[in-house]
């Protein structure tokens, strides 16, 4: 097999799937949808194995069986009774606290809204053959323009929401439009800019938030007044509405990845730029428009949290929803589809796992760990079944399009 | 200024024909401009003192017999204003040094301007007089797991294999270095304390060889992308250290996250060095394999037969395979190695500061990828930009204490900006190892 030559930078196989129009060929989709359920069924397997180990009682029983010999059924007995259990309760309480009632739903949808915006930036520089990880410092400086329209100016009511999502919008792009600027004009590794605006912006929040007019009346802490109910997402028996917003930003995503000039350009400069460049595309500015969309798109997540689970701005606003998109696009294999179900599935595991925790008494970290393994199992299809033979029929394929 | 593209070769002897290319102007444009604002903010910090008196702590820690010394700044800005000013002129002229005398020559740029913004911000105090204090402690402390990180990422991706998961390792090396270290002390009664925190580095090091081994499976043997299974296993890392931390009961804490922690050793005759000797010489053990750590991943890569291999590997995986060397094999053993290292940097964080907490490494790992690349993947480059990040951020911390002049959170953010205003203004593209991130796939 011929190595194509490429630049370091995030695009073999397993991010370069399933390009182009044959986003509709489903036959294709198959195995994948296959494997990720395959890869899910196996870190929660890993999981119930933490969850045995963690319980006490299975803990106090394997104590027992190795301190009685003479009575080993009995506590085998117990030790898989109890094990049963434990993981019985965890995983119940896992997917009842996602999706056993109204409001495990709303978390569910709630968390997965962010992680989809900001995983869609993620993808989107993907395919351009930039990684990003500057999401969390995009969402932290949008949060903050976002909360700073959204509480500081007295607007009529949609005005004022559109008013603070765009703040936002343009926030994120020029974070990330920044980082295309770098790298198209200096050749600066987007890397190493990308990992140092993320600690610019949170400086950057910290000092504002410090000052006067981002400080909530009454409070001595780094927390910005409530934004005006004008300028939240608007809710809908509970739930806000931003993960329609998500949806829609999906499909703009695929539809400007698949179906327009510039997602041609970009998908092609991620393939090869020095191709792209030769066929006469300009890759300075395809660099820095995916940057400055991918940024726009983190932007947006920091608009679900900011104006609507969240109404002020704190430091700790994004939680560690910039690196977790990073997670999320690479399940996502880099698509806009996958990367909404990758959404989806980690705001649900995110959501259940709060309730996990409440119910059967789980760390929440193992659910951090699950999701580890399973992007972990997804990206080695290898490791399931022993075929890298599609992979390379994939690889092959992938060639083809990009030098038709 | 005539742009030719070709220039002909100087006959010998003969003077250089004054025959520029483009780069080499704009190249000194650059440098004029940084130098003149430098030159700028230096004149303006000396004209906004109003009292030079200032006071430094240079000699270790404040006790009974070493206290502040006061002294004047004036000289120091001074002098740090001639030296910009005489490097402007060259640079003007176009007789800026280059090569190690250039590199020489910058630092001086450097650390007069360091001088002159630090008389700057400790002159005229608002009532607590705070001392400038030494930074090569601070410095020494916060690079040290920063060039092991920074090592490991060197070897790994020498061997075209990339190593995101630094973080990963870090954290996983900081967990496991605290657990060896405690169980060490609570339970193995025969063992001298020193030992203990010895074992924890070993403790340490399994972990960040534990951590290699999972990036060597997946991306070696199962050919999954590298940047997917860095990133994975960062957060894999995380999970699992604060999991495991979940699972020690508060009553058995000191069994497993009680660490011993590493002592320092003087070294006698260097430690009595006034001004560097005790921040230098009197340190762990760790420390002293990081001062030797960078020379020795040199000379394994750039002197030795497997060095060779190494970087062939890395390079053209194809070319290598065709004289025989075994690729993953290689890669293996580069990729093994280099988790000794990343896994002693993560047991600097339990080791040097106590008990193990899940946020600890913080970020530390991205930074250690970071000084990878504007090292450009030389291992002793990599250990100076690391070593620059320590100092930055040991200046952050210098600073922070002054909070009127300047904001602490813009003094904070600085040596961020100041690294992408380096990367971006002047080390310039980068070019990773050819290989970098391609499995191996060998054909039949």
């Amino acid at each position: 097999m011929t190595e194509p030559a490429r630049e370091m930078s995030p695009q073999p196989e397993t991010l370069m799937p399933e390009a182009t129009g044959k986003d509709r060929d489903w036959a294709k989709w198959l195995p994948t949808v296959r494997d990720t359920v395959i890869a899910v069924a196996l870190a929660l397997l890993v999981g119930a194995f933490l969850i045995i180990l963690s319980d006490e009682q299975v803990i106090e029983s394997l104590d027992g069986l190795f301190g009685n010999p003479g009575s080993f059924f009995v506590y085998a007995g117990d030790v898989l009774r109890y094990s049963a259990e434990a993981v019985w309760d965890a995983y119940t309480a896992l997917l009842r606290g996602a999706f056993g009632s109204g409001p495990a739903w709303e978390r569910t949808l709630e968390r997965s809204a962010p992680l989809i915006c900001a995983g869609l930036g993620v993808a989107l520089a993907f395919r351009a053959g930039l990684f990003n990880i500057g999401a969390q410092g995009q969402m932290l400086v949008a949060a903050l323009a976002a909360g700073y329209v959204g509480f500081h100016y007295d607007m009529p009511p949609v005005i004022h929401l559109l008013a603070a999502i765009a703040a936002a919008l343009v926030a994120g792009a020029l974070w990330g439009g920044v980082v295309g600027l770098l790298k198209a004009r200096s050749g600066a590794h987007e890397v190493i800019t990308t990992i140092m605006l993320n600690q610019v912006g949170r400086f950057t929040v910290l000092f504002f938030l410090a000052r006067e007019a981002f400080q909530r009346p009454g409070s001595d802490n780094l927390l910005s007044p409530v934004v005006d109910s004008d300028a939240q997402y608007p809710t809908v028996a509970g739930l806000h509405l931003g993960i329609l917003v998500a949806l829609l930003a999906a499909v703009a995503v695929w539809w400007l990845l698949v179906r327009s000039k510039l997602g041609f350009e970009l998908r092609a400069v991620g393939a090869n730029p020095d191709a792209a460049r030769t066929a006469g595309m300009s890759v300075s500015k395809v660099y820095i428009a995916a940057m400055a969309i991918a940024g726009l798109l983190a932007g947006l997540a920091a608009t679900m949290t900011v104006l609507g689970l969240r109404q002020g701005v704190t430091d700790q606003v994004v939680g560690s929803v910039g690196f977790d998109a990073i997670t999320v696009a690479l399940l996502g294999r880099a698509t806009p589809f996958g990367t909404v179900l990758a959404g989806l599935l980690f705001g649900a595991l995110s959501a259940g796992g709060l309730g996990m925790q409440t119910a059967a008494g789980v760390p929440p970290e193992l659910i951090q760990v699950v999701q580890a393994l399973i992007v972990l199992f997804v990206a080695a299809p290898a490791l399931i079944r022993g075929l890298t033979r599609i992979r390379r029929r994939r690889a092959g394929t992938e060639a083809q399009e990009v030098t038709a | 200024m005539s742009t030719v593209v070709d220039a002909p070769a100087p006959a010998a002897g003969a003077p250089e024909p004054q025959v520029r290319d483009r780069a080499d102007v704009r190249r000194q444009v650059k440098l004029v401009v940084v130098l003149a604002i430098v030159l700028a903010a230096e004149v303006w910090f000396k004209l906004d003192i109003n009292d030079p008196t200032v006071s430094h702590l240079l000699k270790g820690p404040r006790t009974k017999e070493n206290l502040p010394v006061e002294f004047d700044g004036t000289l120091v800005s001074w002098t740090a204003v001639a030296i910009t000013a005489i490097a402007l002129v060259l640079a003007i002229l176009n007789r800026y040094p280059r090569g190690w005398v250039g590199m020489i020559v910058s630092v001086l740029v450097g650390i007069g301007f360091y001088g002159a913004f630090l008389m700057w911000a400790y002159a005229d105090p608002d009532g607590f007089a705070a001392s400038i204090t030494n930074p090569i402690e601070g410095t020494i402390s916060l690079a040290t797991p920063l060039v092991f990180g920074a090592l490991a990422g060197v070897l790994c991706e020498r061997a075209g294999v990339v190593n995101i998961a630094i973080e990963g390792q870090f954290i996983a090396g900081a967990f496991f270095g605290s657990v060896f270290s405690s169980f060490a002390v609570a339970s193995i009664a025969a063992i001298p304390l020193f030992w203990c925190s010895i074992f924890g580095l070993l403790g340490g090091i399994l972990a960040g060889v534990g951590m290699a081994a999972l990036l060597g499976t997946f991306a070696l043997r199962y050919h999954v992308d590298q940047v997917v299974v860095g990133v994975v296993l960062v957060a894999f890392g995380y999970g699992i250290t604060s999991f495991l931390l979940g699972q020690i009961p508060d009553d058995n804490e000191e069994m497993f996250n009680q660490p011993e922690l590493l002592e320092s050793v003087e070294i006698p005759g260097l430690a009595d060095i006034p001004y560097i000797g005790q921040a230098l010489f009197n340190q762990t053990l760790l420390v002293y394999f990081m001062y030797v750590a960078a020379p020795l991943v040199w000379w394994l890569l750039f002197q030795t037969r497997w060095g060779l291999r190494v970087r062939s590997v890395g390079e053209h995986p194809k070319a290598a395979d065709t004289v025989g060397i075994n690729v993953n094999r290689v890669r293996w053993q580069a990729v093994l190695l280099g988790g000794v290292f990343a896994g002693l940097g993560g047991a600097v964080f339990t080791l040097d500061l106590g008990s193990f907490d899940k946020e600890m490494s913080a970020g530390t790992g991205f930074i250690a990828l970071a000084a990878v690349i504007m090292g450009r993947w030389h291992p002793i480059y990599a250990a100076l930009a690391a070593l620059l990040f320590g100092f930055l951020r040991t200046l952050e911390n210098q600073l922070s204490i002054l909070d009127e002049k300047v904001p602490g959170e813009l003094l904070s953010a600085l040596p961020y900006l100041a690294t992408i205003i380096a990367v971006a203004g002047f080390a310039g593209r980068v070019r990773p190892p050819a290989a970098d991130g391609q499995p191996y796939v060998k054909s039949d």
